[in-house]
């Protein structure tokens, strides 16, 4: 009973409203009573936080800018609707809950070993250049689905999906962002996601530390992928054709954007900016019709812009600190907001939020034997 | 006689035409203090870099009790013993005192818990977590920093920054540490109790101490043995009052 009392339950208060949101809807969804709109709009937030999350996992705790998480998308949900019409054909209807579970394993390995391809140069780059590899790898991959002859993938036109009964998906869905949530918040709670912030804050240090960076970097970009393409066999079996312009620059901007609005290394900010950003998305494209489309790829722009302002300008200091979320709860509960706490009782609390403009103008260090001024910059 | 805790023999680097350091040969024994003393632009953190393994040696090797090192990554070299802090601090800044000497004992082998423990949170996790914990605080102790444990690395004044660098460096368990310029930027009062500390952290954790340093104070309060350095080049080495009053040093130094 002891061990109970200890538990800090606040820090399973996402989880907690997670499910209460899965067994809501889930309820009115195995009854068939849920409209059309509600379930899209369900399954597209579930497919978007899985993607914030485990895009936040590179951006704000490993600290290095991602830009082709939708690539990682695109093997998973190639590959797993590829997967779902071999395996339909030869195991017959009936089975689609277990199709759809390999597919998922199926989706995410392949995006999982993408990751380790892309992991591994991204060991010698950092900031602005890693951001441009992985810019690259998510078009390359788009343009090889795209080109790729017709019968293994259906090329440009798409590939036809195995639709699945729609009423059921999201609840998949739903569990699957708990898994993800789960298994990216115990990793960022343990002794390997201490040495994954460390070598955030400092490579050099953490090397001379002795955390092996290669063997973080590489587990990290891995993580995330395997989750990306989680998310994009989800994502197929949502769609009837898969089609790859859909994972284009946009996308990965798109869950860019949830993760930065909802906070570089802040899981629950990421599941809320991501359903937040849906959910307008989804309004968005029913109010601006026609011409008016075009307006709709300016939010993000729009949403990036405000933010970084926001974040960032002096002018605005005073507001930020009076309105700041973290200020308003320690008003309430009375303590300082500088002094974190950290002790036995609470070691659960992650203290990781770091500033937009600390992960987009990361300084690059160049290593050549050759220059000598390199002795200077290191360390004198 | 006894195997030296690090040997250089010979060892050089040279970055394009410039000679950063060259034929430097020393040794340091069991629980000795050792000073690295010269002007500016000596080459001391070089050789600090070097036989931490961030630079690789052109010529000449050394050894940590025997084992030849040269070559080797950073990583492995600190698995093998050899921590260091660093002279412009390099802390993590976004994460808590505590958390910084939690990652130094990372890799200590009875705190092993592989990824799988930890993501499905077994009880090994936990055990692992609080035994880190405990050590991490006994070490803050020794540096003076418990009561600061709580608070993010970056709000420490400049003084107790310096001693967190120490502690993270201790926490991995080090046969040789490595400090670049410990007292820089203290107060003479940080600076008597440094001195305090590392001669602790001698007798408590049986670690041999490689310093450079430009306070001659500090140096020669608490070095056994120096060796000085200048553009690249020994100038004198031995026992620390002797090599200080080497006509050499002095010119060195003073000028003339």
């Amino acid at each position: 009973m002891s061990k109970l009392k200890n538990i800090k339950w606040k820090h399973y208060l996402i989880y907690v409203v997670l499910i209460a949101v899965t067994c809501y809807f889930g309820f009115f969804g195995l009854q068939k009573n849920l409209n059309r709109i509600t379930t899209i709009l369900l399954e597209k937030a579930a497919i978007a936080m899985i993607l914030a999350v485990s895009l936040n996992l590179v951006v704000g705790f490993l600290g290095e800018l991602s830009l082709g998480h939708a690539g990682f998308m695109c093997v998973g949900a190639f590959l797993g609707a590829k997967a779902a019409v071999a395996l339909t054909a030869s195991m017959g209807p009936g089975n689609e809950l277990l199709v759809l579970l390999i597919c998922l394993l199926v989706g995410g390995a392949a995006a999982a070993v993408c990751g380790v391809i892309i992991g591994l140069p991204a060991l010698r780059l950092r900031g602005d250049y890693l951001a441009i590899v992985t810019l690259a790898f998510g078009e390359i991959v788009r343009s090889l689905f795209e080109n790729l002859p017709d019968e293994m993938f259906g090329g440009s036109l798409g590939l036809t999906a195995i639709r699945f009964e729609r009423h059921y998906l999201f609840i998949v869905g739903f569990v699957l962002v708990i898994i993800t949530l789960a298994v990216i918040q115990n990793l960022i709670r343990s002794k390997h996601g201490r040495a994954v912030t460390a070598i955030r804050d400092s490579e050099i240090a953490s090397r001379a530390t002795g955390i092996n960076v290669t063997k973080y970097k590489l587990m990290v970009f891995t993580i995330s992928a395997f989750f990306a393409g989680i998310a994009g066999v989800l994502f197929a079996f949502t769609q009837s054709k898969v089609q790859p312009t859909t994972f284009d620059y946009n996308y990965s901007i798109e869950i860019l954007v949830m993760v930065v609005l909802g906070g570089m290394g802040s899981l629950p900010g990421s599941l809320i900016s991501a359903v937040l950003i849906t959910y307008l998305n989804e309004e968005l494209q029913i109010i601006l019709t026609g011409d008016l489309a075009v307006l709709r790829g300016l939010m993000y722009a729009l949403v990036m812009i405000l933010l970084v302002i926001y974040r960032n300008a002096p002018g605005l200091k005073a507001f930020r600190e009076k309105w700041s979320v973290k200020n308003l709860f320690a008003k309430l509960r009375r303590h300082d907001p500088a002094h974190i706490h950290d002790d036995e009782a609470k070691w659960d609390r992650v203290p990781t939020k770091i500033m937009v403009d600390e992960v987009l103008s990361v300084d690059v260090q160049t290593k050549s034997p050759y220059d000598p001024d390199s002795q200077w910059k290191e360390d004198t | 006689m006894a195997e030296p805790v690090l040997k250089i023999e010979n060892l050089g680097i040279s970055f394009g035409g410039l000679k950063a350091v060259q034929n430097l040969n020393l040794e340091i024994h069991e629980k000795q203090l050792y000073g690295l003393v010269g002007p500016n632009g000596a080459g001391k953190t070089t050789v600090f870099n070097m036989i931490t393994g961030v630079y690789k040696p052109t010529t000449g090797s050394f050894y940590l009790c025997g084992e030849n090192l040269t070559g080797k990554s950073q990583e492995v070299i600190n698995h093998k013993g050899v921590a260091r802090t660093f002279q412009n601090i390099r802390l993590f800044n976004n994460m808590t005192v505590i958390r910084n000497v939690m990652v130094g004992l990372h890799n200590q082998p009875e705190y092993k818990c592989g990824l799988f423990t930890s993501l499905l949170r077994l009880p090994r996790h936990f055990k692992v977590e609080k035994a880190m914990r405990q050590r991490a605080k006994e070490i803050l102790d020794v540096v003076g920093l418990l009561e600061d444990r709580n608070n993010l690395a970056c709000n420490l004044p400049y003084g107790k920054q310096r001693k967190l660098e120490i502690a993270r460096a201790l926490a991995t368990n080090p046969k040789l540490l490595c400090l670049d310029e410990p007292a820089a930027g203290m107060n003479p009062q940080e600076t008597q109790e440094l001195m305090d500390i590392i001669r602790t952290i001698r007798e408590q954790y049986n670690v041999t101490i490689l310093l450079i340093e430009h306070d001659m104070k500090f140096v020669s309060g608490l070095c056994d043995e120096l060796t000085v350095l200048n553009f690249g080049t020994v100038l004198a080495q031995g026992e620390t009052k002797a090599a200080l009053q080497d006509p050499e040093v002095i010119r060195a130094y003073i000028g003339g």
